[in-house]
């Protein structure tokens, strides 16, 4: 089994990061009854005896004796991961894995990417490579960064680039939340075509997310739990949005129920790598079938359900719905609709008691609504983990390699050139060193080469789709 | 004579279990509806092919499993060792960290190469608890990346290491709706490569054993276990002993040598495939009752119409007259194609065997013409019925059964190579576009010779 580092960069990063945490330890507390350090877990967490001073103590086998999570946190301000270290989570991480500043990016990606990036290299080569020495066969590293601000957005993707070259042969899957319009952060346009051009360039596969989106999520949930009948039905511990099994009706920080969601994101992209299955699906097979191109490795990912009612005998029309609402617009975790765009390829990861009749009676269901490329037209990749997340007895992580990204970018664009044109703030980066104008003008025409390559496979979306003439065999 | 197994990444694994299991239940399988010393001789021809000398009084599979990740294997161990009556030996087994990611080009050209040693030296080690090796049988998917690319860059080490000992490989076929996006990269690499190292292929493929389970096994939420287990059937009902000759009661030494023998008269049509009837659920077993003619009609019909298993037939299908040349060459567009076959086996097994008339097989018009039925066709029987079913019959037939699925995988995966996409992937490991031409030609050739029978 592999393992893989999670590195979470800013602020966003790391409150994601500290739910992902603490949702991966409920998991496998409910999977691990014995307490027996096993491979699943070790995936994530080492297991190390806290007797012992220094490097040494790390246990591979037998009974847990401390967790610790393989995670590098990084940060320019100190707040939010002082926060962390404080809570309840404090014994998880290793103190050492912690790279932090006192100032901050000022919401500025040239400060986190040229400024800190250059400060910090060393370190951060030095703490990455501690956290691959501890691990048996390391496969893939997680980034979780926001791509409006200063430091997960610069920084986060400095980051990038490091990591290829310093460990090139393992994964690079970035989560990533885009801001979304209404963006407090006035620059946003700017640190995100910027980190754009890193995704571009040095990221395997990415993970676009947006906060307006997780915030309709978070609505309808609202809206189901308040409106009376069902309110009081649902399984607590099942919403997609909970961290603990105590149900609050204020979450203590704003954010919470919506960083549960990409939490929970990450644990079903990883459960069938993590636990057994009749057709398992490593992270390793994610990039294989659904990036046919290199540039073009932008997933849609969606989650259902996003809560379980409490009756417990679920009726196959409710598995059914499943699969339907996973192509819904509603269920996507960024503002897109892929089943009016052309796919490229599509992965379904189920987990839980769900058989691979059920995933075949789906698929042939579902296909004819939905509109594939004329070179991959079963372009399906699906996998079967029966271990269910905690609080379901199933569940569906789809993940679409979709032209229905092309919005989001488009929109991107489009409000960085408005704030372009006018120069605005530009002098904050211009200043600088290493920030050019090219800079910005090299960022914006990658993102366009991007957008040229949806647009064209879009064009094809209408034309019949014929076969190509096969070689002809002299006989 | 001992048939060494290999199992091959996760389905290939799955399967290697299942099939074990079957054959060592029916084989201890009380009654058989024969004598007790006929039962015994049974039990031993199995025993000598299948499972070598007992550690602790337990029967241990001559079998090689193979993964590049832990978890398949290790559930397929627990699994045998749990039932008690049975189990794989405790270092026969190879594990890596990390799989082949769905990739035919790491599995054949990275880890191939690097575990060679490893995996052939577990091998020997099996075929040196042989007294004699019947041959190899290698059980692997070809949709993915360790079965299909590990399988074989094996199966082409196997070709050079036991030149003189035959290999039969077990693939397949994945479901036509993807269960893997590049698995029809993955299966033409896989077939392309075989066909030039292995001397047999016998195809499953999963659409038909997914239906059999649908509507002659009703099994409503069918699981992966299900399916393998109703290939494990079919496999048992080929692979255990049957009489070395008409009126002979000792069993036949030498199965794979035999099968080769009759199948595959020629190397350039290597693709087997298997039908076994009657196969139902065990409940519906209990109200059934089959005459041989009834089983031998069915089953050739559905030679001769294509069909992969006993309901849905269609029985307008006919031979062409016999001195007359087939309607026109076969072309993989029409629909209704009488099935033309190379050579065929009907294997018979169960209650008043030897009464059974496979007359209906030796007719010249289900065969090419350039062999004989007298060479085309043989029948296998035993008395001794096969698990809880009075009379069983299995047809094992290289025909043009295979070639409209092969014609749709090599069509999907030179659409998808038109364009280009995921070429990436595998030109990071060594195989280039040059490579994926030859598959595609070799294909084609394949495709065209058995359509021109």
């Amino acid at each position: 089994m592999t393992q893989s580092v999670v590195v979470q960069v800013g602020q966003c990063g790391n409150q994601i990061g500290c739910c992902f945490w603490d949702l991966a330890l409920r998991e496998h507390a409910a999977v691990n009854k014995k307490g027996i350090y096993d491979e699943a877990i070790s995936s994530f967490f080492r297991n190390v005896d806290t007797r012992v001073v220094g490097d040494g103590g790390n246990i591979s086998k037998g009974k847990i004796c401390s967790l610790k999570a393989r995670a590098v946190l990084i940060d320019m301000e100190e707040g939010v991961v002082n926060e962390i270290l404080q809570g309840p989570l404090r014994d998880v991480f290793d103190s050492k894995q912690l790279i932090t500043d006192i100032s901050g990016s000022g919401n500025n990606w040239a400060v986190g990417h040229k400024v800190f990036g250059s400060l910090y290299q060393e370190k951060i080569l030095e703490k990455l490579r501690k956290s691959a020495e501890h691990c048996d066969c390391l496969q893939c590293f997680f980034i979780i960064h926001s791509m409006g601000g200063g430091t997960g957005s610069g920084l986060g993707t400095f980051l990038l680039k490091v990591l290829k070259d310093e460990f090139p042969e393992v994964y690079r899957f970035v989560t990533s939340i885009y801001p979304s319009g209404e963006d407090d952060v006035i620059t946003s346009p700017y640190n995100s075509i910027l980190a754009m051009k890193e995704l571009n360039e040095h990221a395997d596969c990415v993970l676009p997310i947006d906060n307006q989106s997780l915030f309709d999520i978070i609505s309808k949930i609202d809206l189901m739990m308040n409106s009376g009948k069902l309110g009081a039905a649902i399984k607590p511990k099942s919403l997609v949005t909970s961290s603990t099994g105590v149900f609050k009706k204020r979450q203590e920080k704003p954010f919470d129920a919506m960083n549960n969601i990409v939490a929970n994101l990450l644990l079903n992209l990883t459960s069938s790598a993590r636990f057994e299955g009749s057709l398992n699906m490593d992270l390793n097979e994610i990039i294989m079938n659904l990036v046919p191109f290199p540039q073009l490795h932008y997933l849609v990912s969606s989650l259902t359900p996003l809560y379980t009612l409490a009756d417990v005998n679920i009726p196959p029309r409710r598995l059914d719905q499943m699969f339907s609402d996973a192509f819904s617009k509603d269920h996507q975790l960024i503002r897109a609709d892929p089943k009016h765009s052309l796919y490229l390829a599509c992965a379904l990861m189920v987990r839980g008691n769900v058989q691979i009749s059920d995933l075949r009676r789906n698929i042939e269901r579902l296909k004819p609504s939905l509109q594939f490329v004329s070179w991959n037209q079963e372009g399906w990749k699906t996998s079967l983990c029966s271990v269910p997340p905690v609080g379901h007895s199933h569940s569906l992580l789809a993940l679409a390699n979709n032209t229905c990204v092309k919005p989001t970018f488009i929109d991107l664009r489009e409000r960085f050139i408005r704030l372009y044109k006018k120069k605005a703030h530009l002098h904050h980066y211009l200043q600088i060193e290493g920030m050019e104008e090219s800079c910005f003008t090299e960022a914006v025409s990658s993102l366009s080469a991007l957008i040229q390559e949806y647009n064209q496979l879009d064009a094809t979306k209408s034309m019949p789709v014929e076969d190509l003439p096969r070689l002809n065999i002299a006989m | 004579m001992s048939i060494v197994t290999v199992q091959l990444g996760q389905c290939g694994n799955q399967i290697g279990f299942e099939v074990f299991d079957a054959l060592f239940n029916d084989s201890h399988c009380p009654g058989g509806l024969c004598s007790k010393r006929e039962n015994e001789a049974y039990q031993a021809s199995c025993k000598e092919r299948f499972f070598s000398e007992e550690e602790n009084g337990v029967p241990v599979a001559r079998a090689v499993l193979v993964d590049m990740e832990r978890k398949v294997i290790s559930q397929t161990l627990s699994k045998a060792a749990r039932s008690g009556r049975w189990k794989y030996g405790q270092h026969s087994c190879f594990c890596q960290k990390q799989g082949s990611g769905n990739n035919w080009a790491y599995g054949y050209s990275v880890h191939g190469p690097r575990h060679k040693e490893s995996i052939m030296n577990l091998i020997q080690k099996e075929v040196e608890k042989c007294d004699s090796l019947s041959g190899f049988f290698i059980i692997m998917s070809m949709a993915g990346g360790t079965g299909s690319g590990l399988g074989a860059f094996v199966t082409q080490n196997l070709q050079d290491q036991y030149s003189s000992a035959l290999k039969m490989n077990h693939i397949i076929w994945p479901y036509g709706t993807g269960e893997v996006i590049v698995q029809n990269y993955n299966s033409i690499l896989t077939l392309s490569h075989l066909y030039r190292s292995s001397d047999a292929l016998l195809v499953h493929e999963n659409d038909a054993v997914h239906k059999i389970c649908a509507k002659l096994m009703n099994i409503k939420q069918i699981s992966f276990c299900d399916i393998n287990q109703v290939l494990a059937h079919q496999l048992g009902s080929v692979f255990q002993p049957t009489y070395s000759r008409e009126g002979s009661f000792h069993y036949r030494r030498n199965p794979l040598g035999d099968l080769m023998e009759n199948l595959v008269p020629h190397p350039e049509f290597k693709m087997l495939g298997v039908r076994n009837i009657p196969q139902m659920s065990e409940n519906s077993l209990a109200y059934s009752t089959f005459t041989w003619a009834g089983l031998l009609k069915h089953l050739r019909q559905m030679l001769i119409s294509n069909a992969k298993m006993e309901e849905g037939i269609d029985w307008q299908v006919r031979p062409p007259l016999s001195g007359l040349p087939p309607l026109g060459k076969m072309s993989v567009n029409k629909e209704t194609h009488f099935n033309t076959s190379i050579a065929n086996l009907v294997i018979l097994r169960g209650k008043d065997v030897h009464s059974a008339d496979v007359g209906a097989f030796k007719d010249p018009a289900l065969y090419t013409s350039w062999l004989e039925p007298v060479h085309a066709f043989n029948v296998w029987k035993t008395q001794r019925a096969f698990r809880k079913y009075e009379k069983s019959a299995a047809l094992v037939s290289n025909s043009q059964s295979l070639v409209k699925p092969l014609d749709m995988i090599v069509g999907k995966a030179w659409n998808m190579f038109a364009s280009r996409a995921y070429l990436h992937q595998y030109t990071k490991f060594g195989i280039e576009e040059e490579d994926f031409l030859d598959s595609f030609t070799l294909l084609e050739q394949v495709i065209a010779s058995y359509c021109n029978l």
